[in-house]
């Protein structure tokens, strides 16, 4: 009965009615049950459950407001009461547990007369509109009206009521009508609980108290605009104004977000082929049904007038675009591979797969490059971003990949936040930690540990504060690690036993030796780090005593110089502590992209084929080979700043790019521009026309996450399925539109349907052999390695020992960045992004997120400003030793003095003309976190901003006419 | 290639084998990350700056590229 309960019926596109069983209360997880009967049906459930849960258990629903089983009870509303055996008065069934041998009655002639009346104070004050309200349909108030049996209002509206009040519409995405309100608070509650953000209260009492949000209103209040207000709302008081529009759906289709890492699951609902509105998905395994602003209302991008629905070519960049059939362009694309190929050699031409687009789209570009291409020349966005995870998380433990579930957070006792802005970047996974860190009436909250250069808003958020704030200089991750990792060796604060029994002890006491040493202590590094030595011990000491302690981090680890070391830094310091192998601790990736891990666990580096085995094996050689009908080539390929360089050399001459923008993204934009320009055949597929695409030859219209089944894998190495909603806008599936390049380029592959890609994917890959569209359906997602020894998939890795057999600490020295202030270079420049811009911002800015992101500004500390003679909003110039670019300054003293910060969501701020070409050592993942550079007022846009914009316009000249608007500018 | 860039990327690969306190395992480690993750050309032009003196090399880089010359130079084109 209980499973039986949670599962909604029907398969999984429906005809839709879009009421979820709603429980009332949140479940409970104690191992102890309690039986008790309700209306004569005996049901078991865990203790701690309360009767209205219990009552859905057994198949009865208790009428109900202010209760729903996103948030713990309220007790409000009293229209959920209950009669109990031996028990005087009417409990609220939703505040009251179950207890043993419990008689409920749910019904009876004294509960109806209570409730009606309940019903009826409501109603009174309530404007009766319902039909043409946006919630007809969709509305517990009218149904509770319904199920009560509301026949009759007594009380008038002529008495003091609340039904003039005006719309709050600042949102972009949702209103707030209070002339609907409840007061059931459970928006005040979702914010509180489920989001984290508190920017919602109840004021006044009684008949006077309203729902208030910030001093104004939403828009100019604390609201982040994660929705989780309006999902509670039980009328149409916070309503989305896509319903308001377009009214309720008639369909919906379960998906998976196409924006960051935490990978959440969606409900799409739709009517005909046009979304209505996005829901996070309860039985989400990423989101237990939360979701951030952009997954819940930036969608609109996907249908903005900008897309391009046909193939384009033409022969030189400055030649304007003819608009041709697929077969046409994609004809065209392979003759001039081949012509390159014969010109210049078999390694003349590459690919770059998309962490983007879904694994079986990956892998068919990976598959693409090796077999029709005849070379290794492939890599993935994930090399400006989390190679060097997966080349240090290899090097220590064996596998390329985060340890743990985002579950796990609940059982950690001390979190340690480094390089990371989850409330930011990683929004949905925030919010769960946040809770955890806030604890509840059962545990204290965690210990958190935020190491980074900024105050991020972690340090200090409503209910939570770190306990230790290391403000570190950019670039010195490694020195901070080491000198935590020292204190916790010569304090006698090393887990031994577990150290003996699970890590190569001749690495161990190598690395023990280094790290003692004298240069490694807190004090000897302070000047470095400019981080206190009480607080590095202090830090140090709290992580290694708490009983599970868990590391997060983000890319203000990987993208430095010394990317690699710091990720391997993590993972000494997690071994030395005993924190892997179980719930509650681990090393934890937040990936950036929605599938930076799949893309990387899909072979699209230039060293390995897929599931992380290098190229110069044999074996697996043999294994593709073989199944793919063609020799293997034995030598690793160009890495993409690599490919860069080679292009500009002149041996390297045609590249094709599926789904990223490394025009915008990658560093040292002048560079980059002067490689793509140098390329003969720059082949770019892509929903929009986006910077990269300025500089191509042949253009491939791409398909949006909605337009094409496959799947994403998560930060948690969860394969979540995306599904199919409309048709592609221009014809094709990406996977599509690279199957017809092979065959034109006489490699024809042979699927129906993307779940054939994954089949193959599972023959030949050991962490993946379990892995198929059947079982996804049926689990709902699946955490790899999924194979015999785990047909359901992995939450927790390195359980019983670690994938390499025994962890293997390696010896990580501090080595400066080469990039060093000076007299003319005197200040940090650190990069980052926000909450409602996603990466270069081709999707966002194409939203109405833009309400909160306008532009990139520069963060500068008032100290710095001053020296400068620079105000608040004034426009300055950003100089390092590569280029220069202006932008609004924004006085924050999040940034410590020395120290400036900006986002790299609009392409003519060039944040990445000043960024340099150091790299990580290990995988040259760029540093675009350490950059030296001037700030001086200024308020001319820079030469290359100059050049931008002219570049730009005559771009968008060369477009067809009508087709398209071009890069919203 | 860019001879300059590559060496500078080869220094900073022999800077974090150099901790290790064994030389020979120092050594070992260097060549075989070049070895796993360079491609060809870029050792190939590595071993252009090597033999044209070696200019701005690292003295564990040099040393690397001496004792393991067989395995980090492609084969000839
Ligand atoms: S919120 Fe519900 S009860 Fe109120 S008018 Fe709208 S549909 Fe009717
Ligand atoms: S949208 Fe989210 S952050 Fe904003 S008020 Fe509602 S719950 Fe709070
Ligand atoms: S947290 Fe990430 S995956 Fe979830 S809705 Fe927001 S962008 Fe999408
Ligand atoms: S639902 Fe129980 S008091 Fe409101």
């Amino acid at each position: 009965m209980r499973g039986l309960a949670n599962r909604e019926p029907g398969p999984r596109q429906t005809m839709y009615s879009n009421k979820v069983i709603d429980h009332g209360t949140p479940a409970r997880t104690a191992p102890a049950t309690v039986s008790l009967q309700i209306d004569g049906v005996t049901v078991t459930v865990p203790v701690g459950t309360s009767v209205m849960r219990a009552a859905v258990e057994a198949g009865r629903k208790v009428p109900k407001l202010c209760a729903t089983d996103s948030l713990e009870a309220f007790g409000s509303c009293r229209l959920c009461l209950v009669e109990i055996e031996g028990r005087r008065g009417y409990p609220a069934s939703c505040t009251t547990p179950c207890e043993p041998g419990m008689k409920v009655k749910t019904q009876s002639k004294k509960l109806a007369d209570l409730r009606r009346g309940v019903m009826e104070l409501y109603i009174s004050d309530h404007p009766l509109d319902c039909l043409t309200c946006p919630a007809n349909g969709n509305c517990e108030l009218q149904d509770m009206a319904g199920v009560v049996g509301l026949r009759e209002v007594r009380y008038g509206y002529e008495g003091e009521n609340h039904l003039v009040q005006a719309k709050d519409a600042s949102n972009p995405y949702f209103t707030f009508d209070a002339t609907k309100c409840i007061v059931c608070s459970r928006c005040v509650r979702a914010c509180e609980e489920v989001q984290g953000t508190f920017a919602l209260t109840v004021q006044g009492r009684g008949f006077d108290s309203k729902i208030a949000s910030g001093p104004t209103n939403f828009l100019d209040s604390e609201c982040v605009s994660c929705g989780a207000c309006v999902q509670a709302c039980p009328t149409a008081t916070l309503m989305e104004k896509s319903i308001a529009e377009q009214g309720q759906p008639d369909r919906v289709v379960d998906t998976t977000c196409a924006y960051c890492g935490v990978g959440c699951s969606f409900r799409a609902e739709m009517k005909g082929n046009d979304v209505v509105r996005m829901v996070p998905h309860k039985d989400g395994k990423a989101n237990h049904g939360h979701s951030c602003v952009k997954g819940r209302f930036a969608w609109g991008y996907a249908t903005h007038p900008d897309r391009v629905k046909k193939p384009m070519i033409r022969s030189k960049i400055t030649d304007p675009w003819r608009e041709v059939t697929w077969d046409e362009a994609i004809a065209y694309a392979a003759s001039e591979i081949r012509r390159i190929q014969g010109k210049y050699g078999v390694a003349s031409v590459g690919g770059i797969t998309s962490s983007r687009c879904t694994n079986e789209e990956t892998y068919l570009v990976q598959k693409l490059v090796r077999a029709a291409f005849g070379n290794n020349n492939v890599d993935t966005c994930a090399r400006v971003c989390h190679s060097p995870t997966g080349y240090g998380l290899k090097t220590t433990l064996g596998e390329s990949a985060g340890t743990q579930d985002f579950d796990s957070v609940d059982d950690t006792d001390c979190v340690i936040v480094i390089g990371a802005n989850p409330t930011d970047a990683h929004p949905v996974f925030a919010s769960r930690m946040k809770r955890r860190l806030r604890g509840d009436t059962s545990r204290p909250g965690a210990g958190l540990i935020v190491i980074d250069p900024r105050r991020i808003d972690l340090v200090r958020t409503p209910h939570v504060e770190a306990d230790f704030h290391l403000q570190l200089q950019p670039g010195t991750n490694v020195a901070v690690l080491n000198a935590l990792a020292h204190v916790v060796v010569t304090e006698g604060l090393a887990k031994d036993d577990y150290v003996r029994e699970r890590c190569d002890l001749g690495d161990f006491a190598k690395w023990k030796a280094f790290i003692a040493l004298p240069k490694n202590s807190p004090e000897a590094l302070e000047k470095v780090t400019g981080v206190p030595a009480a607080s590095i011990r202090g830090a140090a000491r709290l992580y290694a005593t708490a009983k599970n302690g868990a590391i997060y981090y983000g890319l203000g680890v990987t993208e430095h110089s010394q990317g690699s070391t710091t990720v391997m830094g993590i993972a000494n310091l997690a071994m030395v502590t005993g924190n892997i192998g179980r719930p509650g601790v681990g090393v934890n990736p937040l990936r950036g992209q929605n599938n930076v891990q799949g893309s990387c666990d899909m072979g699209s580096f230039p060293h390995e084929l897929p599931g992380y085995r290098h190229v110069s094996d044999p074996a697996v050689r043999a294994l593709f080979g073989t199944a793919w009908g063609v020799p293997i080539q034995d030598e690793p390929g160009l890495r993409i700043p690599n490919m860069f360089d080679a292009a500009i050399d002149g041996s390297f001459k045609a590249l094709y790019v599926q789904g990223e923008d490394i025009a915008q993204s990658d560093p040292d934009t002048r560079h980059v521009q002067h490689a793509l320009e140098s390329l003969e055949c720059l082949i770019v597929q892509d929903i929009f026309v986006n910077e990269t695409a300025k500089y191509a030859h042949v253009f491939l219209p791409g398909s949006s996450f909605l337009e094409k089944d496959g799947t994403f894998t998560n930060a948690e190495r969860r394969i979540n399925r995306v599904r199919k909603v409309m048709p592609p806008l221009a014809g094709l599936g990406d996977w599509e539109a690279t199957m017809a390049l092979a065959k034109a380029l006489g490699y024809p592959m042979h699927y129906d349907h993307p779940s054939q890609i994954m089949d193959e994917i599972a023959r030949l890959t050991p962490t993946f052999t379990g892995v198929s569209y059947e079982k996804l359906d049926r689990l709902g997602s699946i955490q790899w390695p999924c194979n015999d020894k785990a047909p359901e998939g992995t939450p927790v890795m390195h359980e019983q020992e670690f994938v390499r057999g025994k962890g293997k600490f390696v010896i990580t020295d501090y080595v400066a960045t080469p990039e060093r202030t000076s007299q003319r270079f005197p200040l940090i420049l650190t990069t980052g992004r926000i909450l409602s811009q996603y990466n270069v911002g081709a999707q966002t800015r194409r939203t109405q997120n833009t309400a909160w992101h306008a532009a990139d500004v520069l963060e500068i500390h008032p100290h710095d400003a001053e020296q400068r003679g620079i105000q608040d909003g004034d426009a300055v110039s950003v100089v390092s030793r590569k280029g220069d670019t202006t932008l609004r300054a924004v006085l924050s003293e999040r940034m410590q003095p020395g120290v400036v910060y900006t986002t790299f969501h609009h392409p003519e701020s060039g944040a990445n003309v000043v960024t340099t070409e150091n790299s990580d050592w290990a995988t040259n993942c760029p540093e675009y976190k350490v950059t030296a550079v001037q700030v001086v007022a200024h308020a001319k846009k820079s030469e290359w901003q100059r050049e931008f914009d002219d570049f730009a316009d005559r771009q968008e000249s060369l477009l067809p006419k009508g087709a398209l608007k071009g890069e919203a500018r | 290639m860019d001879g300059k860039k590559l060496v500078k990327m080869a220094n900073e690969i022999a800077a974090f084998f150099a901790a290790e306190p064994d030389r020979r395992a120092a050594l070992e480690g260097v060549a075989s990350h070049v070895k796993r993750f360079w491609e060809p050309r870029m050792r190939r032009e590595l071993f252009v700056c090597f033999d044209a003196g070696g200019d701005g090399m690292s003295p564990v880089l040099l040393e690397t590229l001496a004792a393991h010359r067989a395995t980090l130079e492609p084969a000839k084109k």
